[in-house]
């Protein structure tokens, strides 16, 4: 690792302000952060650490029955604090990587990273959220913006994710048994006004919504509703775990599965 | 450099760290611990876990200076007061849960927070709580089975010795 000083605010004006300083970036769990560091990937001058900041930690119900969750929040807890009113959200918390993984690493750092792998992105397209910042909100549909890129401008920090709570809802995780991420995962939300499909882990440019599929099952919300359908493997990734037409198949598989099990 | 002090096995302790010094380097180097591993660069094998205010974390993956005013316990604060083996510890001699020991320290750990959160845990969920956990010896069984017996579960039919 390059050297950099660190810095532990215990408000998000103070993290802010800490950001403002040049070459500065957020630490959040530094379970993705701490790894590119270890490789020189990345020269911070200073690293605002966000764990020390008890406004953006924990899980609440908003008055329009929205789950709030704060940018800060471990993995770990929203496995524990969504089950009761998330279930899917919370399965998919306890899902990703291992104990020691989910007890540091948090939504808002997971949502910035935005690995084309990664499983919280799916949840927050699939869902609709909400992604607040220390200075705006923004809808998921705009803040995804392709491999590793959102919405974010420099020094911007998620304060939460607001999820409006669907009727049924699943992930489904087919898992790269090396590196624990998403090889695919598809995340479905079925909601009063229509069904939500969202895709990880297999296109080249990152999450994604696969629109016929959500145009099938908000007209008969069953596995067998999407079995007509074809997924192109035009942009698909490739590499050692898979082929592009692999993963194009597993879209289709995942959705079954993640419909069956919502 | 700054000071960095946090409580480590029951005793206030302090050390230097730079910004990036990582918590296992601090304790390695700086207090002396060399029980906590590093087996990896990518925190992905688990031989640094240590726990950090009662959850386990990679000590790989965390830096020094966000431990400041912490409680840690290493595998050095694992034996009872009167220096024998704990529970789990002793479980693992027993039922051969080691081979070179590499891995050791991190498992012993991580079977300690599993078994505070789920005292009678299924061998399904010791498994799955492993996750993180890589051992490149023993195949996994026999520590399974240590953890199993650690929580005071009948291990006879529990894989293979
Ligand atoms: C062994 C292993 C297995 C894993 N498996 C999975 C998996 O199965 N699925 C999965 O989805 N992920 C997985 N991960 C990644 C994990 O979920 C990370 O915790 C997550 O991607 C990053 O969150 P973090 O809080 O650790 O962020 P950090 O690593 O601290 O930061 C990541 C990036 O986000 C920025 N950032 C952090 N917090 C904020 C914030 N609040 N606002 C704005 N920017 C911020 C940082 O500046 C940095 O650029 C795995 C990681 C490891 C080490
Ligand atoms: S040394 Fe491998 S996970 Fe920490
Ligand atoms: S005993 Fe050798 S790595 Fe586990």
């Amino acid at each position: 690792m390059y050297a950099f000083d660190i810095e532990r605010p215990t408000t998000i004006a103070d993290a802010v302000a800490a950001l403002g300083a040049e070459d500065a970036q957020a630490l959040g769990g530094g379970q993705t952060l701490i790894p590119t560091l270890k490789q020189r990937l990345a020269m911070p001058s200073k690293l605002v650490s966000l764990t020390a900041i008890p406004e953006l930690k924990g899980v609440c119900v908003a008055d329009d029955g929205a789950l709030c969750i704060g940018g800060g929040t471990t993995h770990a807890t929203v496995a524990a604090q969504a089950a009761a009113h998330y279930p899917a959200l919370a399965a998919l918390a306890g899902g990703i990587g291992d104990p020691a993984v989910r007890n540091r690493g948090t939504i808002g750092g997971s949502l910035a990273n935005n690995d084309p792998a990664a499983c919280y992105p799916a949840a927050a397209l699939a869902s609709g959220a909400t992604i607040v910042t220390n200075a705006r909100q923004m809808a998921a549909d705009d803040y995804f913006q392709g491999l590793f890129t959102t919405a974010l401008d420099e020094g911007e920090i998620i304060t939460e994710v607001r999820f409006p709570v669907p009727d049924r809802a699943a992930y489904m995780k087919f898992q790269q048994p090396a590196s624990r991420f998403a090889l695919t995962g598809v995340f479905v939300a079925k909601y009063a006004d229509g069904v939500r499909v969202a895709v990880t882990g297999a296109s080249e440019g990152g999450v994604f919504r696969w629109t016929e599929a959500e145009a099938a099952l908000s007209a008969d919300f069953s596995a067998d509703a999407v079995a007509g359908l074809s997924v192109s493997s035009n942009g698909m990734m490739g590499d050692v775990h898979g082929t592009p037409d692999y993963r194009a198949h597993l879209v289709k598989v995942m959705t079954k599965r993640a419909v069956a099990a919502a | 450099m700054a000071t960095i002090k946090m409580t480590v096995n029951g005793r206030e302790r302090s050390g230097e760290a730079e910004g990036r010094t990582l918590l296992v380097d601090f304790l390695r180097q700086e207090l002396n611990l060399t029980g906590t591993h590093v087996g990896c660069d990518t925190s992905q094998c688990g031989a640094c876990v240590v726990h950090v205010n009662g959850e386990a974390v990679k000590a790989c993956t965390m830096f020094a200076a966000e431990a400041e005013g912490a409680e840690v316990v290493t595998v050095e604060g694992m034996a009872n007061p009167d220096g024998s083996l704990s529970v789990i510890q002793q479980a693992f001699q027993d039922h051969h849960g080691l081979q070179c020991g590499f891995c050791t320290p991190g498992m012993i750990m991580s079977a300690a927070a599993l078994l505070k959160d789920n005292p009678k845990p299924t061998e399904a969920e010791v498994r799955h709580y492993l996750e993180g956990n890589i051992c490149r010896c023993t195949g996994y069984h026999n520590i399974v089975k240590a953890i199993m017996a650690a929580s005071g579960q009948d291990v006879s039919a529990v894989a293979a010795e």
